[in-house]
């Protein structure tokens, strides 16, 4: 750590340095800011910016960047801050990650902070309309600034740049999203293909896709802004409503998160009965995936193949956690209960099927002429597009990036078991898919292991320690990354030590793989037809809970 | 085997004796076009259950089964549903259009459908072309659909629609090639005449491969031709919703509903009719008993039984692949298809002037 900072003093005068926490901090200026992000991305390789939490520390606005290495995996976090409220105003570094265009177009919702020179400022989930920016401190939630509004939204058809000349003055420049003479056509919300309410504004040439424009927040519930006002506990039941299909998994990392805060020591069977249901619940995504991918693709009836086999793991779920999906199983320090006494044995039935079945799907669909033709060559991320945009997952991996957390970071006991982590490297829709076929083999190896380690500790019950009733977080803040069933979860919590008894957080934010997977749809799309459209969102396959969170 | 004609002439000569010949022939068409109509209707009906039946099977699942027994009843209360909505009208449409497309859609598909031979003797007309008028009458269709997609101003019903008009056209193409080289081989273009030609041997058995190779681009095409997967890309459910019938709602939309069910068994009858006999018996030169007993079997079930078996075809197909793209389905027609129609033709005329068929 000591070696990174002389290298980052190297490139910037006076950055401050903190390495008290998980991961070294630095502070900088913003106007040292653009030339360090280029720095550290070109001479540290710090290549893929992981999350990007706008904050409001009520004397100043700003950001953390928190960024990694992705040939050594190391992370460093970068906090950029400026005290001016009345008009916030920090650079872009969306030319250097290309996935802050996104994520600081969230910031700029919610927190009303400028970026200066970013090519789209609009507001990313809130209409266009809307007074205020809600996740600063000083909002004014008055219903009467923004009351339900009964009229349409009104489309938007300019955007604009703040752009600074040599002097540094920054002026707002107007452009527009569309030229007039473009085919405009509306995919979403309501498509049977979007998979949720999303909208993609789409330019068509034909039937050739020309720019697609992704506007999204049709269901967003201001998840981050309602867990401020909650207790630690309370919140686990919203990682849940994000993303569905990896419910255990978003509930299993904010658990972690919480714990490593607390410094809780969670029993072994706790952990791998959470491991157990992070890969159930993996197995089930991806069958889900594999199912509207065909469904997509006009293959009804390799939809159904996937759902009967997802139906037997909720079934699993509902044995043990007494409902199907949002199944509060997690909690704080360990489990809410034992596993039912057949969980092993149904497990174990589970894995027979469901591997002796994916021969089947192979059959079925993979090689299927028309859904060859349909995937191979189809939507291309390479791999400098996929670290660019923060695509992790089986997306990323897809790519060629080695972006399994269970590797790179281990947490809970990944380590202890034996795994491969699947790569390809074409990165076109049937390599997302292959990789999502294969992936599942792989959690069927682990979820054997672990069958054998639980029943080795028949007689143990011991699943959830003694934690204090009344959770209190010291100040201070954490971030902690778990590989969910579409790419790297994140969950970062900053506490102000408040010591009245129902401590709630200061900041939590989640740093969901979907708001990422959505970035990539205008580049992978573009000249490429509007059925290759769906191909392509179904392969990457987005949750929309998930970006709207 | 019966002889229906024995009905109708009997039916012709009584009417023609009670009443004037004018009124005798007006009458018969009248009952002839109730007769029709119901078939038709009733078929359809029979269509929508088998398909939800046969798409249940395939797909691990049961299926409709809480409306009378086996769901049976489950499309009479889908038709008095579906009859009971109302019909939207849009703004900025083209109003005669936009509610003609649906009937012109129908009138092809029951055009079509009057001149499959049902039985021996059972035909409403035996031109000396008809599968000629098949053919022509069955293009009506594409007009109804480019109609729909475009006059109800609507950017997904319009990408439908230029779809449909790319598809149905081109596959048009080999429909008419395979036709024609079955027309080759039965030397006769009367619906009646390739049936009778067909008396010792079905043409898909008679025609060596020339007939197998037809065989299979006619059920492509005609697949293609019916917009049903994995061709339906102008309905593309994943991709523009309901494509050129998007904005149609009640029975407009159940027309189309209708005449694309119907279309399925003209396709399958037509199939029926120039591969697989007609109406004729399953006969094996040498084993007379056996074609005695088959002979018993009335005409209308065989034809009705080799429609019913070709539907299942189209259906296994439609339930187990996944849908082409537009260029590769352009693709497969132009580079494909039709050069290999167009070599098989032919061939099956070199195959039929040599004499080399069975």
């Amino acid at each position: 750590m000591a070696e990174l900072k002389d290298k980052i003093s190297a490139l910037c005068p006076q950055p401050q340095f903190d390495s008290e926490g998980e991961f070294l901090l630095v502070t900088v200026d913003d106007a040292q800011w653009h030339a360090l992000a280029v720095a550290l991305k070109e001479q540290l390789h710090f290549d893929q910016l992981m999350a990007l939490v706008g904050m409001d520390w009520k004397d100043s606005l700003g950001c953390m960047y928190y960024l990694t290495n992705t040939a050594t995996q190391e992370i460093i976090h970068v906090k950029v801050a400026t005290t001016d409220r009345e008009k916030p105003m920090l650079h872009s570094v969306s030319d250097v990650w290309a996935v802050a265009n996104f994520q600081e177009r969230e910031a700029y919702d919610f927190f009303g902070i400028v970026f200066i020179n970013h090519p789209d400022m609009r507001r990313f989930f809130l209409r266009s309309d809307w007074v205020g920016h809600p996740l600063r401190k000083d909002y004014d939630e008055n219903p009467e600034l923004n009351p339900l509004r009964l009229d349409d939204e009104p489309n938007e058809d300019y955007t604009c740049t703040w752009v600074e000349d040599e002097n540094g003055k920054v002026t707002k420049v107007d452009k527009k999203v569309f030229e007039d003479d473009e085919y405009v056509i509306n995919i979403g919300p309501q498509h049977p293909s979007t998979h949720g309410v999303m909208r993609y504004r789409t330019s068509l040439d034909g039937e050739i896709v020309k720019k697609v424009d992704v506007v999204s927040g049709y269901i967003h519930r201001g998840i981050e802004k309602l867990c401020e006002g909650l207790t630690y506990p309370q919140t686990l039941l919203y990682t849940e409503r994000m993303d569905y299909m990896a419910a255990h998994i978003n509930r299993h990392c904010l658990c972690l998160c919480i714990e490593k805060a607390l410094g809780i020591e969670v029993p072994h069977r706790a952990e791998l009965i959470r491991l157990m249901m992070d890969e159930l619940m993996r197995l089930s995504s991806h069958l889900l995936s594999y199912g509207c991918l065909t469904m997509d693709q006009g293959a009804t009836t390799a939809f159904f193949y996937g759902f009967r086999e997802r139906e037997l793991i909720y079934d699993i779920f509902d044995r043990t956690c007494g409902a199907r999906m949002s199944m509060s199983y997690a909690t704080i320090g360990g489990v809410v209960a034992d596993v039912h006494p057949d969980f092993v044995k149904d497990v174990r039935h589970a894995c027979d099927v469901i591997e002796k079945n994916l021969k089947e799907y192979h059959q079925l669909f993979t090689g299927n002429v028309i859904a060859r033709n349909r995937m191979i060559g189809v939507g291309l991320l390479s791999r400098e597009q996929a670290i660019d945009y923060a695509i992790t997952g089986p997306s990323g991996r897809a790519s060629g990036v080695h972006c399994d957390v269970r590797k790179t970071h281990p947490y809970s006991l990944y380590d202890e078991f034996e795994f491969d982590e699947v790569l390809d490297t074409a990165g076109d829709s049937m390599a997302r898919y292959m990789v999502r076929m294969r992936e599942m083999e792989q959690s069927i190896k682990i979820l054997r292991q672990a069958c054998d380690k639980l029943e080795a500790e028949e007689g143990n019950e011991f699943v959830a320690p003694k934690v204090p009733k009344l959770i209190k977080l010291p100040a201070g803040h954490w971030y902690q990354q778990v590989e969910a069933s579409r790419g790297t979860f994140g969950v970062y919590i900053e506490s102000d030590g408040d010591p009245k008894p129902f401590q709630k957080p200061y900041r939590m934010h989640f740093q969901s793989p979907c708001f990422n997977l959505v970035g990539v749809v205008d580049l992978t799309c573009r000249d490429n037809m509007i059925a290759d459209l769906i191909t392509i969102t179904a392969s990457i396959d987005f949750v929309i809970p998930d970006i709207d969170r | 085997m019966f002889d229906f004609s024995i009905v109708t002439n009997w039916l012709n000569d009584a009417l023609n004796g009670a009443m004037p010949s004018w009124l005798a022939t007006t009458l018969e068409c009248v009952i002839v076009a109730v007769a029709l109509l119901l078939a038709y209707s009733l078929l359809a009906m029979f269509y929508i259950m088998y398909e939800r039946w046969v798409c249940g099977w395939i797909q691990c699942r049961r299926g409709p089964i809480r409306v009378g027994p086996w769901g049976s009843l489950q499309i009479f209360a889908d038709v008095f549903k579906i009859l009971t909505k109302e019909i939207i009208t849009l703004w900025h449409t083209d109003k005669f259009l936009f509610f003609l497309a649906p009937f012109l859609v129908v009138i092809a598909s029951v055009m079509t459908f009057a001149c499959l031979p049902w039985g021996k003797g059972m035909q409403v007309v035996d031109f000396n072309i008809g599968v000629f008028f098949i053919i022509a009458v069955s293009s009506i269709g594409v007009l109804g659909i480019l109609l729909a997609g475009w006059s109800s101003n609507s950017k997904y019903t319009l990408i439908g629609a230029m779809r449909s008009g790319a598809q149905m056209i081109s596959y048009e193409l080999s429909v008419g090639i395979s036709v024609l080289t079955m027309v080759c081989l039965a030397g006769t273009m009367s619906i009646t005449g390739i049936v009778e030609a067909q008396a010792d041997g079905w043409f898909l058995f008679k025609g060596h491969l020339p007939a197998i190779v037809a065989f299979i681009i006619y059920i492509v095409a005609a697949n293609a031709e019916n917009n049903r997967g994995p061709f339906d890309l102008p309905e593309a459910e994943h991709e523009l919703t309901a494509g050129y019938h998007t904005e149609y709602s009640g029975i407009h939309y159940g027309l189309f509903y209708l005449a694309e069910y119907l279309n399925l068994f003209v396709v399958s009858g037509i199939a029926a009719l120039l591969f697989l006999g007609g109406w004729m018996p399953l006969h094996i030169s040498g084993w007379d008993g056996f074609n005695a007993v088959m002979d018993y079997i009335p005409s209308l079930v065989w034809f009705l039984g080799k429609a019913f078996f070709m539907t299942f075809v189209f259906m296994w197909i439609r339930w187990s692949f996944p849908r082409v793209r537009i260029d590769q389905m352009l693709a497969l027609e132009w580079r494909y298809l039709m050069p290999m129609g167009l070599v098989n033709l032919v061939v099956m005329a070199v195959v039929v002037t040599n004499g080399w068929h069975f």
